[in-house]
């Protein structure tokens, strides 16, 4: 039954190629830890996009009970904390995760550069990884803000007070992430909310889709 | 055998220049490494997710012992607090602190400094073009990047260090309420409206930079010995009314127990 829908739709739009190109492409050697222990290094990135999809669905679980608004949300976050089945958990692992997340591609950051494999051919991917990297960051700095307690709050003006001392352009940048020129209140936390939840993630899944087929393109780098 | 399944670039650092480029020399496809290349599915993910799993357990364990922090909810007007970011920003705080970086030269540590380094990072495909891939072969990009790495350690070693975190714990705490029937016109209260307790130990003796006074397990003549030479972050000698005001104020504390 499930042969013939995939043959059905195999016939009308020939997919097999696409997962036998992902399914049969040569992992070299070098890379391979079962041969090499030293290969572990070649798991950063695995390991970075492994906790990507794990902060994917523990957020949207999240997301179920969190309210962005002043009033609710530290009441929402500590609910979620402490009455809610798992709740410590999936709030944990999104937690650890958004540090573990940024050690992970700190080291596969390192292992590209001491490897030399962001050399031609591979500058483009190379850029798109430095941009992950910058959208992980503005995850980070925007999500630290949502369970609205006192680290949080104060975290978020003094970082808002960094991008307010760019100059020409510093004020701008303040109004366009507080909602206002003076106050980090109410408009704050929904836009915070809204970078968190939709703007940063829909940059991110460009960025590591364009990521992953110049890597199906390009191959992973030879050995030194 | 045709090379790959049109895979163009295999990149090792054995890769010479184009036009010097015999067939002799180009590299070797993955394919054509004598038989420990494996394919993708199922050989290497199965390895992949051994790697992972033993991973996810160290990431559950961590998530078990460790939970969320969450303080107390946000308040704005309270700027006691000492701020600080998450610890992946504290490198970058830090060097806000220097003088060479901060005040008139807020620019350079907030903006020139991280612009530079963010800029090297993406652009270097396109400042590091030699073919030579070992890093003890480019010592130029070697050595900026370890001493970015040490800067980096360096700044957030100083930073953890110079916080205190002890202090920002007991601040952030989500404090139980305490609620205590005041009697507003009592001689007692209008001693501590009067006296400078109130700053610390709150309106409605709450406490704040102070611990609450509601349900002390102290006697009258303990608290005015605490008022006189302090006790823990509280400074002593802060009472400046008279011994007997003093002595009724602590009297009237020792009344203050929370309501069922």
């Amino acid at each position: 039954m499930l042969n013939k829908i995939y043959d059905w739709v195999d016939e009308r739009l020939d997919i097999t190629p696409i997962w036998r190109d992902i399914a049969d492409h040569e992992v070299p050697e070098h890379v391979n830890p079962a041969h090499h222990f030293s290969a572990f290094v070649y798991c950063f990135g695995g390991l970075t996009f492994f906790i990507t999809v794990i902060q994917i669905l523990s957020g949207m679980f999240l997301t179920m009970y969190y309210v962005p608004d002043i009033e609710n949300a530290w009441e929402s976050v500590y609910y979620l904390q402490n009455e809610v089945a798992f709740g410590e958990i999936v709030r944990g692992m999104h937690h650890w995760g958004a540090s573990l997340v940024i050690v992970m591609m700190f080291l596969h950051t390192l292992r590209v550069f001491f490897t030399g494999s962001y050399k031609k051919p591979r500058e483009l991917n190379w850029m798109v990884g430095v941009l992950i990297f910058a959208v992980m960051l503005g995850l980070g700095f925007t999500g630290y803000l949502l369970p609205w307690d006192m680290k949080a709050l104060f975290a978020t003006k003094v970082g808002i007070e960094i991008a307010a001392s760019v100059p020409v352009i510093g004020g701008m940048i303040k109004t366009l992430l507080a909602g206002d020129e003076t106050i980090i209140g109410a408009q704050t936390l929904t836009r915070f909310f809204a970078i968190h939840v939709f703007f940063l993630p829909a940059a991110l899944f460009g960025l590591l889709a364009a990521h992953f087929i110049m890597i199906r393109r390009q191959g992973i780098s030879g050995p030194l | 055998m045709h090379r790959g399944k049109g895979m163009k670039f295999v990149g090792d650092s054995r890769i010479t220049d184009p036009s010097s480029r015999t067939k002799k020399n180009i590299p070797k496809d993955y394919s054509e490494y004598p038989g420990k290349t494996e394919a993708f599915w199922p050989d290497f993910l199965l390895k992949e997710w051994l790697v992972g799993a033993v991973f996810l357990v160290g990431y559950l364990v961590l998530t078990v012992a460790h939970p969320s922090p969450l303080e107390r909810p946000a308040d704005p007007s309270d700027t006691g607090y000492i701020p600080v970011p998450d610890w992946y920003f504290l490198f970058l705080y830090q060097l806000l602190k220097y003088e060479f970086a901060s005040g008139p030269y807020n620019v350079i540590g907030a903006m020139v400094m991280p612009g530079l380094a963010f800029g090297a990072l993406l652009l270097i495909p396109f400042l590091d073009t030699s073919k030579e891939r070992r890093p003890s072969k480019r010592p130029l990009p070697t050595g900026f990047m370890l001493l970015a790495l040490a800067a980096i350690i360096f700044l957030t070693w100083e930073s953890v260090a110079n916080h205190d975190w002890e202090k920002a714990k007991a601040y952030g705490e989500i404090k139980e309420e305490v609620a205590v029937e005041i009697d507003e016109t009592s001689e007692g209260y209008q001693l501590y409206q009067a006296s400078s307790c109130i700053g610390c130990h709150g309106n409605a003796f709450e406490g704040g930079l102070g611990l609450p006074l509601v349900g002390l397990e102290l006697t009258a003549d303990e608290i005015v010995t605490i008022a006189h030479e302090g006790r823990g972050g509280m400074p002593g000698g802060s009472y400046t009314g008279t011994d007997e005001e003093l002595q009724k104020l602590a009297e009237y504390i020792t009344t203050l127990q929370p309501t069922e």
